[in-house]
């Protein structure tokens, strides 16, 4: 892999966590107030259907974490299974590919319905 | 007179064992006069390295205990367990035989890393003027005092998962010489340090800067290769 | 020059008492954790496409104590890995100078707290 390949990944996921540190907090805050709040899902999909803000904010957070992840699977699997190369890439490029389509599918659901 | 130290040496090459020795406790003995004693009146044919004695070389680095220290500066009543001692050669490098090993890829590494200033002036030119005070200067400040020891190359456990990993010494070393301002191959070391066996594969363990006999923390330099890496790769200049 | 591995010694657990190297092994697990989970997060989300009903039904489930214990665990995870996630970013970005292990401590102990108390607030 070139070097400036392997330097644009670790920017990519130092980028990425810091836009998902900031993600996290306000998710969890969101989770936080519904269900202390005794939401049904009645309730729950009432303020997420057609909520665009809502469903810009999910987006960024999928997408974030689409790019976090598998780059983070790639070290470990480098370091403890000693897998490197094509079969890698190939098989976290299908992780990223799985993450983002069922990540974005369920923003999709509980914005559009 | 308290009871004589019983101080287990690896024997042997990559393939050895562990053999028990007796040797009688002195008031304010380090690891290294364990060793020389079992050399001198012992086992002659213990193998094991030294030079100074006093702190200033790196020669002595090896595993004590499990722990990588220079056995010159380390007193036995700061790491005895009751009255034993294990001593051990440094990890990540091919033992030789005993404590020694060699140290060749550890030095290749240094060079692969492009751990050689070059520049472009020559004697008809005056002296090139930098200040202590300068940024760059004064970044490296610590980490310009590495002499080579190998104790936070053995202590480093990416690069025990990473055979071609640099390691720390070697990621520092490019360091200092990135942030020296006379040096014209800047572009070339980025290169060779960035990369699956460079400053990315860096974790963070620390454990290099908890080791250092001198205090350096190259996990500070390899994130300033991160990030120098970072900026040269966005703006094309890394390859 | 390659070396064979097997000509080397390897550490062991008495080189890794560090808490950078703690703070390291907690990021990295915390991370494969999250990554298996997500997956059936987003399918679970993905169920109220078929409408409240659905959704409703899955949230029914999750009053289980299972489920709580479960969801618990997974906060203590996600913030363990962010608090792993911000030192690391400190050290790599930040202007820091020897008392880094300080952070190091206070950035765990604090994403453990956090952990655990939201984890209990929000199970409860």
């Amino acid at each position: 892999m070139r070097a400036s390949t392997q330097a644009k990944l670790w920017y990519a996921q130092r980028i990425s966590a810091m836009v998902l540190a900031l993600c996290v907090l306000v998710h969890l805050v969101t989770i936080l107030y519904a269900m202390r709040g005794g939401l049904s899902a009645t309730e729950i999909l009432a303020r997420t259907r057609g909520n665009s803000a809502f469903a810009l904010f999910y987006v960024v957070f999928v997408l974030s974490v689409v790019v976090h992840a598998p780059i983070g699977l790639a070290r470990i699997a480098e370091e403890w299974l000693n897998w490197r190369g094509r079969s890698l890439h190939v098989t976290l490029a299908a992780v990223a590919i799985l993450l983002g389509a069922t990540g974005l599918r369920a923003v999709w659901g509980v914005y559009a319905g | 007179m308290s009871a004589p130290l019983s101080v287990k040496i690896w024997r042997g090459g990559a393939s050895g064992e562990l053999v028990a020795y007796e040797v009688p406790r002195r008031d304010s003995q380090t690891v290294l006069d364990v060793v020389t004693y079992v050399q001198r009146s012992i086992d002659p044919t213990l193998s094991y390295r030294f030079s100074c004695r006093v702190g200033m070389c790196g020669s002595c680095a090896m595993s004590v205990n499990g722990v990588a220290r220079w056995t010159c500066r380390t007193h036995v009543s700061k790491v005895v367990i009751g009255d034993t001692l294990e001593l051990a050669p440094l990890s990540n490098l091919p033992i030789i035989k005993d404590l020694t090993t060699d140290m060749s890829a550890f030095f290749d590494k240094w060079a692969a890393a492009k751990g050689q200033f070059k520049g472009d002036s020559n004697r008809r030119d005056d002296f090139s003027d930098i200040k202590p005070s300068s940024p760059e200067r004064k970044k490296v400040d610590a980490a310009i005092e590495c002499i080579g020891c190998g104790v936070c190359y053995a202590s480093c456990d990416t690069v025990t998962w990473r055979p071609d990993y640099l390691g720390p010494a070697a990621l520092n070393r490019a360091w200092t010489l990135a942030n020296d301002v006379r040096d014209t191959a800047q572009n070339e070391r980025l290169r060779a340090v960035a990369g699956d066996a460079g400053c990315h594969a860096c974790h963070t363990h620390t454990t290099c800067s908890e080791r250092c006999p001198k205090g350096i923390e190259p996990t500070a330099g390899i994130s300033g290769l991160k990030r120098m890496a970072a900026r040269a790769a966005i703006r094309g200049e890394l390859d | 020059m390659p070396v064979s591995p097997s000509s080397m010694r390897r550490n062991d657990w008495r080189a890794r008492g560090n808490v950078g190297y703690i703070a390291f092994i907690v990021h990295r697990v915390s991370g494969v954790a999250l990554a298996l989970f997500l997956p059936l997060h987003f399918w679970a989300l993905g169920t109220s496409l078929q409408g409240a009903a659905a959704l409703e039904g899955f949230l029914r489930w999750t009053d289980m104590p299972m489920f709580k214990l479960a969801e618990w665990g997974l906060v203590v995870l996600l913030t363990a890995h962010a608090g792993g996630g911000v030192r690391l970013l400190i050290i790599e970005f930040g202007r820091w100078q020897g008392p880094r292990k300080r952070w190091i401590g206070a950035a765990i102990v604090a994403s453990a707290m956090v952990g655990i108390l939201l984890g209990a607030i929000m199970t409860a």
